[in-house]
C-alpha cells in the first residue's frame, strides 16, 4: 500500500457522496483521477485490505435485529462448526477469539424473531449452547482505523 | 418500521457493495428498472432515517496492521454501568462500547469495549487506560483477542 492507497482507505471510511458521478467527486477532492480511484479501490477489495465498500445497513433501523453470540467449540470441531455457523446468511461477522468461549459471531436479521430461530437452528446443527448477548445499551460505535 | 419493497430491492442490490463503475447509482437503477434520481433519493432517505449508517469502506483490521483487536470485557456494578460505559466510549481508541447480559457463572462481564492495536503493547496500553478509568468499580476483567476472521460480509437479507 502506498500513500495514495492509504489516503483512499482513510477517505472512504468517512463516507461517500450520493450524486451522479460520486467516484469522480471523491477523486477530485483527493487530487487523483476517477479511473485511478476505481482501479485502486478494486485492487484494495481484491487484496482484502477492504472487506467491503458500499452502504452500511443498520439491521435495527430496518425493523430487524442484531445480536452478538458466542460458542464454546471443542478444538477438534472448530473448523466444522465455523463452516456451519458461516453458512447462515444472517451471520454477518464471525471471529475466533482466545477464550473458552472461542467463537463470537454477529447475527443481523431482517425480522426480530429470526434471531431466536437462527440461534435454535445453530444449536441444533452444532449440538452446542449459543450464548446470546444482545446489547442492553450502546454507548458508542464508530472509530475509523487509520491506514 | 417495515421497509418499502423498492428500498428492500435497493438493499439487496447493494449488500455485496456499491457498483465499481463511474455512475454506480445509475447502474443500480438500470438493474431495478428505476431512474437514477429515484435511487439516489431513496438511498439518501435511508441514510437520513438511519437504515444506512453511511456509505463507506470497511477495512480488514489485520491488513492495515492492526493485529491486536481486543474485545475487552469488564464486570462492573449494574448501577454504575451506564455512567462508566459513557466514559469508556469517550476514549478515542474505543471503537464499540456496549452493555451486554452476563451468563453466570461462565461469563460475569457486562461491559464490552473494543480496542485495536498494531502491537500488543499498544493494545495493552489502551486496556490499562480503560482499567484506570474504571478504577475500583471493576470486579473482574479480561480481554479476548481475535485470532482469525472467520467471516466478515456484513448484513445480508434473503432474496
Amino acid at each position: 500500500m502506498d500513500d495514495i492507497d492509504k489516503a483512499i482507505v482513510n477517505r472512504l471510511q468517512q463516507g461517500f457522496p450520493i450524486c451522479e458521478s460520486p467516484y469522480r467527486a471523491v477523486a477530485e477532492q483527493m487530487g487523483i483521477t476517477e479511473i485511478q480511484l476505481l482501479d485502486r479501490l478494486k485492487a484494495l477489495l481484491a487484496d482484502g485490505v477492504l472487506s467491503r465498500f458500499g452502504p452500511m445497513y443498520h439491521a435495527e433501523q430496518m425493523g430487524g435485529a442484531l445480536t452478538l453470540a458466542a460458542l464454546k467449540v471443542p478444538d477438534e470441531r472448530f473448523d466444522k462448526v465455523a463452516e456451519i455457523v458461516n453458512a447462515f446468511p444472517e451471520v454477518a461477522h464471525n471471529y475466533a477469539r482466545n477464550h473458552v468461549l472461542n467463537m463470537w459471531f454477529v447475527l443481523a436479521t431482517e425480522q426480530p424473531e429470526q434471531v431466536q430461530t437462527v440461534i435454535a437452528e445453530i444449536e441444533k446443527q452444532t449440538g452446542l449452547t449459543v450464548y446470546n448477548m444482545p446489547k442492553i445499551s450502546e454507548y458508542y460505535v464508530g472509530l475509523q482505523l487509520e491506514a | 418500521m417495515q421497509l418499502e419493497a423498492i428500498d428492500r430491492q435497493i438493499i439487496q442490490t447493494t449488500q455485496a457493495g456499491l457498483p465499481l463503475v463511474a455512475e454506480p447509482y445509475q447502474a443500480i437503477a438500470e438493474q431495478l428498472d428505476l431512474s437514477a434520481e429515484e435511487v439516489m433519493q431513496r438511498i439518501s432517505n435511508m441514510q437520513q432515517n438511519g437504515v444506512i449508517r453511511r456509505i463507506a469502506a470497511v477495512p480488514n483490521h489485520y491488513k492495515l496492521g492492526y493485529r491486536y483487536n481486543g474485545m475487552t470485557v469488564w464486570d462492573v456494578d449494574d448501577k454504575h454501568v451506564d455512567a462508566l460505559g459513557q466514559r469508556v466510549a469517550e476514549l478515542p481508541f474505543v471503537s464499540h462500547c456496549y452493555q451486554r447480559p452476563r451468563y453466570l457463572p461462565d461469563w460475569p462481564y457486562n461491559l464490552f469495549a473494543m480496542v485495536h492495536g498494531k502491537t500488543e503493547q499498544d493494545a495493552e496500553r489502551q486496556i490499562a487506560i480503560i482499567a484506570e478509568l474504571l478504577g475500583s468499580d471493576v470486579r473482574r476483567n479480561t480481554v479476548l483477542y481475535s485470532t482469525k476472521i472467520l467471516k466478515k460480509t456484513g448484513l445480508r437479507i434473503a432474496g
